[in-house]
């Protein structure tokens, strides 16, 4: 497997990874979800995981938001745990994320919606350039966020976190639901941003979206890591992955 | 003149001390569900708040002989600084569990407040004179006025709106109206949220305590002045919608109103027709007048 190889790469600055997570165990309750996970993405790289429904998906991105009731293990954001800390501790690290529900918020318009997570970093996008990445959203500021079609909801979504600068985005299906053209819209935007080098951890359930994104990819199946493939060995062993996801 | 028997001197007159208790209401209820919106918790030492906003301006005349209109500032802030203490210390502890925890608790910290109070003070009361400024009356045809009673309703509506434009217009009240609605998915977006779970608590008992500083020159300042308002004070939130700010003021204006004028046909009713609407309301709507009803 190619991360072990970057594991153990000497100059421990050189090979630290963007995120990584070990042994992570996540509760809802006394409902144990999360046993174990290893996940570790690299700067610049867009790791997808995969994973049947209910398989503990969302759960590991909101581990890493600090949104669980309860987590234990390890989560290093560039080499700073943060399983301790609270959820807004977190976001100042440079880590954003993009609910699977988009978590837009109603009683908000538009702009606020998208100006409401302070900046973490100076680089961020400024609202005029998120409206001209998603021109669907212009005219629509004073639009009460309830108001949006789901596309809109999901671009306006993403456009938030770039707004704060963060480098390292977590994206829960950003294309559930969604119309073929907002798909790739949704695609193109992804790509762009690999190319201006920000780290992408992906949840989808559309894995031939996901193929045309992805550099490395994750399975998890309940609660566990059980595979990881980069990109030439995926597509080797497409037929019966797709089969041990039951798509 | 008369209308259905009554003058229509007594019948303003009955109105505009319904827009009088009515604008108490207001401020109270405002607090009360500013309150519950974010922290979720059904705040019962919010007449105890307002209790001490009263003490807090009756302390500071006597003791360091700060005047009213010091005290109409400095009370609210030294109630929100109490309030927010109790807040990080206490009530913090019971987020997330059964409502029967935050109840009890704010509950207790009544007992003790009331408590403390009547022994330092005895039950019976202090009075609290009127600002010199606002000792005259306006004669408005129909009744006299008195000046104080009418600055008790600018300031009650000012602090409203002003309430009002921090939520609905500002940054902060952003950060506020998404709390309310998702408080965890806001802390992922790097917004301290408990650091403004806090502060929610200081400004809605602040606003108790300022309604207090407003009622000090009418009711004598007493232990238990919070206790018999705030009871409906709890109706009007609950006729409001609970969690509902704009609901809030609105009842709380109208059922003054309501109030003043059932005292006028029918005064031995006027202490319980707010419980009747209550009543009536939630047959009607569960959720109250402004309430939305959960999806
Ligand atoms: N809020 C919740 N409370 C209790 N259990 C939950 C909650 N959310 C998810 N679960 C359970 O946790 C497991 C993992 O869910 P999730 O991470 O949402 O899966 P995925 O995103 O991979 O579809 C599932 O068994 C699900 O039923
Ligand atoms: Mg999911």
């Amino acid at each position: 497997m190619p991360e072990t190889a970057r594991a153990h790469a000497s100059g421990v600055d050189a090979a630290e990874p963007m995120l990584r997570i070990e042994n992570l165990h996540a509760w809802y309750g006394e409902s144990h979800v999360l046993h174990g996970v290893n996940v570790d993405v690299h700067p610049g790289e867009v790791v997808t995981l995969l994973g049947r429904n209910g398989a503990g998906k969302s759960t590991t991105l909101k581990s890493i938001m600090g949104i669980m009731p309860r987590r234990e293990g390890s989560i290093r954001i560039q080499g700073e745990e943060t399983i301790a800390r609270p959820a807004h501790r977190i976001a100042r690290c440079g880590v954003a994320f993009c609910p699977e529900d988009r978590g837009i918020y109603a009683t908000l318009n538009v702009a606020e919606n998208l100006e409401l997570p302070p900046p973490v970093r100076p680089d961020g996008l400024s609202t005029d350039e998120v409206l001209a990445l998603f021109p669907n959203l212009q005219g629509r500021l004073r639009s009460a966020g309830s108001k949006l079609s789901g596309g809109e909801q999901q671009m306006l979504a993403i456009g938030r976190i770039l707004r704060t600068g963060a480098r390292l985005l977590l994206l829960d299906e950003p294309t559930e639901g969604l119309a073929p053209s907002i798909v790739s819209q949704i695609g193109d935007t992804i790509r762009k941003l690999k190319e201006q080098g920000y780290t992408i951890l992906l949840v989808e359930q559309n894995v031939r979206f996901a193929m045309t994104v992805a550099d490395r990819y994750f399975i998890l199946d309940q609660g566990r890591i059980t595979d990881a493939h980069d990109k030439a060995s995926f597509e080797d062993n497409f037929e019966s992955l797709m089969a041990s996801l039951g798509v | 003149m008369d209308l259905f028997g009554v003058p229509i001197q007594a019948l303003l007159g009955q109105l505009m001390l319904g827009i009088v208790n009515g604008s108490f209401y207001a401020v109270l209820s405002l607090g009360l569900a500013i309150i519950f919106g974010v922290l979720k918790i059904v705040n019962f030492a919010h007449g105890a708040f307002f209790m001490l906003g009263a003490f807090v301006a009756f302390m500071a005349g006597s003791y360091l002989g700060i005047d009213y209109w010091a005290a109409l500032l400095i009370a609210p802030l030294v109630v929100a600084g109490i309030g927010m203490l109790f807040e990080y210390l206490f009530l913090r502890r019971v987020y997330g569990l059964d409502p029967i925890y935050g109840l009890l608790l704010t509950f207790s910290l009544v007992l003790v407040l009331e408590g403390g109070f009547r022994v330092a003070f005895g039950s019976s009361g202090q009075a609290y004179a009127t600002p010199e400024a606002l000792r005259g009356a306006i004669n408005l045809g129909f009744m006299i006025l008195p000046e104080y009673r009418a600055f008790v309703v600018a300031a009650s509506v000012t602090v409203c709106l002003a309430t009002w434009y921090v939520i609905e217009r500002t940054r902060l009240g952003a950060y506020l109206r998404a709390a309310t609605e998702r408080s965890e998915l806001t802390g992922a977006f790097g917004i301290n949220v408990p650091l403004l779970v806090t502060l929610t608590y200081g400004a809605g008992v602040g606003l108790a305590a300022f309604a207090g500083v407003l009622a000090a020159p009418i009711f004598h300042v007493n232990p238990s002045m919070g206790s018999t308002l705030v009871i409906i004070v709890f109706a009007v939130v609950v006729i409001g919608g609970l969690g509902s700010i704009f609901g809030a003021v609105v009842t709380g204006l109208g059922l003054g109103i309501v109030e003043g004028f059932t005292r006028v046909f029918y005064s031995e009713f006027s202490s319980t027709i707010v419980f009747l609407v209550m009543v009536l309301v939630l047959l009607v709507r569960p959720a109250g007048l402004f309430g939305r009803t959960e999806g």
